[in-house]
């Protein structure tokens, strides 16, 4: 098995899923992803994104949810 | 007794509403600084007790102007029934679990049932009413599965008063409930799932958009013209107007209050477009050339926002709504702008920050025409040809991409990025899409009628005093030297504060060419909003923000009018 490395979810392919490890951002974007659901602990798989800087859509339980390309920056997740 | 309909977004609110209270209902007002919600009745034992179908919301600690709302009409409610998608219950769990440490008794819906069968999900609600401590049914709102259970259960709603936690105590609860409650099986992709994933996808997603947007414009013009042609003008022409012949007769086929009524006659014949009679004209123009349009597009509008694929379109509009100012999600108002100004104005509280508000609302109120607009260019424009409605579409879009371009680069401020949650596809329930339909219509009636037979009202005293003449005379420079109209066309000008549908009208008689008929359909469109629209953009934006679009409207007015004027 790979070794578990740390990227954002921007940087994931399509169809690859992670763990969320860490939010990087103030308490305000901290709090709207966690009412999604977005918050550490979770997995999340990568649906697909959107070029030249678009939204990024990952699936998050059963619940489909679209990040804008800055914010998916700020999101860690810890990927195998 | 006061019920609250609470829960996430896109868990079947309005279809669980509709079901619950029956075609009784009521479209509030939009009072002070809430966004529009739905009431209701319904029967309790013998008590009748109102149902608020409050705003969806993840959360009581507010992230937007739409969800603040929510939480603050909480302390309003006698008893909330908060709905859940099963298929959700997570996520949906955390809310119940903020709900279950306040005060007000709470009764569960889980809601979207029937899905949780074939995607593989076992929810034990014995065990999950246990734990939260309150009654938990099974309902599938579009079929009214449950719906009666429900409401026989709604006496047992509690409120187990869990003390106030953290929110990572929260999901720490939800997740060992879930633990306990939900079993999941693998399901297999289904053909819905698939095209989901094409319609998001950006290289199968754009063209599919571009169908969809092309199919509704072409639907919403087939139902609209046909409605016309085949229903309303023949009625008119059958029946109505022989009738209004002979009140014509009646009143000497002259004077003032035949002008008032009857309006002017057109080879001693009532013209319904042009006679600008309140009786005549003043009916015609709402019901015969409007209504058929307004039915048409808050169908297909319907349509769209209840099978879920507006939000699709937002993710994959984005990048370009970005070059705005504004994301993705503006162009839900956008779209609800294509019908009437007012409620895109109050939607645009679903964007978060000031800045983005103010440009959405400005850009909604110059270059989106509404439905009643667009019903009479249709009717006036595309007389003399498709090419010319393809022009007016066409520069109010070029306008509406510029002036986003430059409030994007001017306007002080921040503009957040893209947040939302993509339902899955759903097949409406036609229960809901008709109440929902039935209420725009009947909005549009009750605002609309009453302002219409004002306008015209106003414009057959003011041609009698000859008012308009002086106005005429003082913008002439204006009216004929930039936008190359007769200077009769101010009348249509100023009329368009009252109404933009009378106003568009007030072209018909002033035999334009095809090219100054562009013109003024489009600076009619830019000019000024309507008095409903100026209102709500007064309200919402603040005195400063409607000075700024004001301004914005002039200038850019002026000059579009002035440049197409130099190229028609």
């Amino acid at each position: 098995m790979d070794e578990p490395k740390r990227i954002t979810v921007r940087q994931m392919r399509a169809g690859q899923s992670g763990e969320v490890v860490q939010v990087l951002g103030g308490p305000g974007l901290v709090n709207r992803l966690n009412s999604l659901g977005i918050r550490p602990g979770k997995r999340i798989t990568k649906v697909s994104s959107v070029f030249m800087r678009g939204p990024v859509t990952i699936q998050i339980d059963r619940a489909h949810v679209a990040i804008g390309y800055g914010m998916s920056n700020r999101i860690l997740v810890e990927v195998t | 007794m006061r019920i609250l309909l609470m829960g996430n977004p896109n868990v079947g609110k309005s279809a669980f509403f509709s079901r619950i209270t029956g075609t009784k209902v009521i479209a509030s007002n939009y009072p002070g600084t809430t966004v529009g919600f739905t009431k209701g009745h319904m029967m309790l034992g013998v008590e009748e007790a109102e149902v608020i179908d409050v705003p969806g919301t993840y959360t009581l600690e507010p992230t937007s102007k739409a969800e603040k709302v929510a939480s603050q009409m909480l302390p309003d409610g006698d008893l909330i029934i908060n709905i859940l998608d099963a298929t959700n219950l997570e996520r949906n769990l955390y809310l119940t679990m903020e709900l279950l440490e306040r005060e007000t008794p709470v009764i569960v819906a889980l809601n979207m049932w029937d899905d949780t069968k074939h995607r593989g999900i076992d929810i034990d609600t014995a065990k999950l009413e246990e734990h939260l401590g309150v009654p938990v049914v099974p309902t599938v709102a579009v079929t009214g599965e449950g719906i009666k259970e429900l409401a026989n259960r709604i006496p047992e709603a509690a409120s187990p008063r869990m003390p106030e936690r953290t929110r990572d105590e929260r999901w720490a609860t939800v997740g060992s409930i879930i633990n306990e409650v939900q079993t999941i099986t693998h399901h297999h992709h289904t053909w819905l799932d698939h095209l989901q994933d094409t319609s998001i996808k950006p290289l199968t997603g754009l063209p599919i958009a571009a169908l969809v947007l092309a199919a509704s414009f072409f639907v919403i013009r087939f139902i609209g013209e046909n409605l016309i042609g085949y229903v309303m003008e023949p009625l008119f022409e059958k029946l109505w107007v022989p009738l209004m012949m002979r009140l014509s007769d009646l009143l000497g086929s002259g004077g003032f209050w035949h002008d008032v009524l009857i309006g002017k006659l057109f080879d001693g014949e009532i013209d319904s477009f042009q006679s600008m009679g309140v009786l005549t004209t003043g009916l015609f123009i709402p019901l015969g050339a409007v209504l058929p349009y307004i039915l048409a597009f808050y169908l297909i509008l319907g349509l769209l926002e209840d099978v879920g694929y507006l939000p699709r379109l937002a993710v994959l509009l984005d990048n370009l709504m970005h070059r705005l100012g504004l994301h993705g999600y503006a162009i839900i108002p956008t779209m609800l702008g294509l019908g009437c100004a007012v409620p895109a104005i109050l939607a645009t509280r679903i964007l978060e920050s000031r800045r983005e508000r103010l440009i959405a609302a400005t850009l909604i109120s110059i270059a989106i025409p509404c439905a009643a607009a667009q019903a009479m260019i249709f009717g006036l424009v595309g007389e003399r040809g498709a090419q010319y409605v393809v022009m007016v579409y066409g520069t109010l879009f070029v306008v509406w991409l510029l002036l986003g371009f430059i409030l994007n680069r001017t306007v002080r401020g921040f503009s957040p990025e893209l947040l939302i949650e993509i339902p899955p596809y759903r097949l409406p329930s036609w229960r809901a899409l008709l109440t929902k339909l039935w209420m725009r219509v009947y909005g549009f009636l009750k605002e609309a009628l009453p302002i219409i037979i004002l306008a015209i009202f106003a414009v057959s005293i003011l041609y009698t005093l000859g008012v308009f003449d002086a106005i005429a005379d003082f913008t002439a420079p204006v009216v004929s030297g930039v936008f190359g109209l007769p200077k009769e066309a101010v009348v249509a000008i100023v009329v368009g504060f009252l109404r933009k549908d009378v106003a568009i009208g007030l072209l018909a008689p002033l035999s334009l060419t095809a090219g100054q008929l562009v013109i003024g359909c489009v600076v009619l469109t830019m000019f000024f909003p309507c008095v409903a629209a100026f209102v709500v953009l007064a309200r919402e934006l603040g005195f400063k923000g409607l000075l700024t679009a004001i301004g914005v409207m002039l200038v850019a007015t002026l000059a579009v009018g002035g440049l197409l004027n130099l190229v028609l």
